[in-house]
């Protein structure tokens, strides 16, 4: 692909204005996504640095989906600052769909700090066809 | 570098005295946030991808920058005797055929970027590792660069 030489430039981590306070200290980030959809199923393609997988975690409920990936400290304590660029912090998202989800079905995982999920939409029962009698 | 050393004030091995007057200044914030319990914004920034931060211990420099997605053989790391240069690419599989795209924030290409240290380092020893994401090279100060204890006899 052509396009992947272009260089990459520099992009500040979006921190998240939260509309509710927030119950615990620390800094809040809005991960970049790619979101595309096939035939089958929506995948959400989402770049958490730094996250564990049992720091993951994913809620579905009343079409709304959040993302919430904590990030811990990987710093030693005896270290000391001379140059610093970026902050870390939880990652926080919700997304509204507007597809219907099959819960059960769905499927994610974490790769060199990159998360896929994978959002298998319902088979949609196949459409009744409604004969109007005539008498 | 005369006057530096006319005047007992020790060398900066950066390029810009710049760098040197914002760890001051991130220091100075770090006071106020301790005296008044609010936080300060006070990241640097260099306009160069990727971002990084520099920490140091007695022992050690360590370079950290966020790098999801990036593959280590992608990824190219040199030292000299007070440089680490870090260069690689993102790579993003493209999506399989009739998918369509509702959001696209992630982006690939190329990078690039070369880390002066305030030191000497000791080159041959540089590790560098990539896990969830995060690169992080741990870059050990030259034998001659670290602080020594004086025993007061």
């Amino acid at each position: 692909m052509a396009e992947t030489t272009k260089a990459l430039k520099i992009k500040d981590k979006q921190e998240l204005a939260p509309s509710a306070e927030q119950t615990r200290e620390g800094l809040v980030f809005t991960p970049d996504v790619d979101i595309f959809e096939t035939e089958k199923e929506i995948v959400l393609l989402a770049d958490v640095p730094g996250v564990k997988p049992e720091n993951v975690n994913i809620d579905l409920r009343d079409n709304i989906l959040t993302l919430s990936c904590e990030v811990e400290p990987f710093e030693n304590a005896e270290e000391e600052d001379i140059l610093i660029e970026y902050e870390t912090g939880t990652f926080y998202r919700q997304f509204t769909l507007s597809e219907v989800i099959d819960q059960s079905r769905i499927d994610a995982k974490l790769k060199d700090g990159v998360l896929r999920l994978t959002l298998p939409k319902v088979e949609e029962a196949t459409p009744r066809k409604i004969t109007v009698k005539t008498e | 570098m005369i006057y530096g050393r006319m005047y007992g004030l020790p060398r900066w091995r950066f390029k810009s005295p710049f760098e040197e007057l914002d760890r001051m200044r991130r220091q100075m914030d770090q006071l106020f946030e301790d005296l008044s319990g609010t936080r300060l914004r006070t990241l640097t920034r260099s306009g160069v991808f990727p971002a990084i931060n520099l920490t140091e211990d007695k022992n050690n420099f360590y370079i950290r920058a966020e790098l999801p997605g990036v593959q280590s053989e992608d990824l190219d790391i040199e030292a000299t005797a007070t440089a680490v240069a870090i260069t690689g690419e993102r790579k993003i599989p493209a999506a399989e055929e009739g998918a369509r795209y509702h959001r696209r924030e992630r982006e690939a290409g190329r990078f690039s970027r070369i880390i002066n240290l305030p030191s000497e380092i000791n080159a041959d020893q540089v590790k560098a590792s990539l896990s969830n994401g995060i690169l992080t090279v741990v870059v050990p100060k030259a034998e001659k660069a670290k602080p020594r204890q004086i025993t007061v006899k």
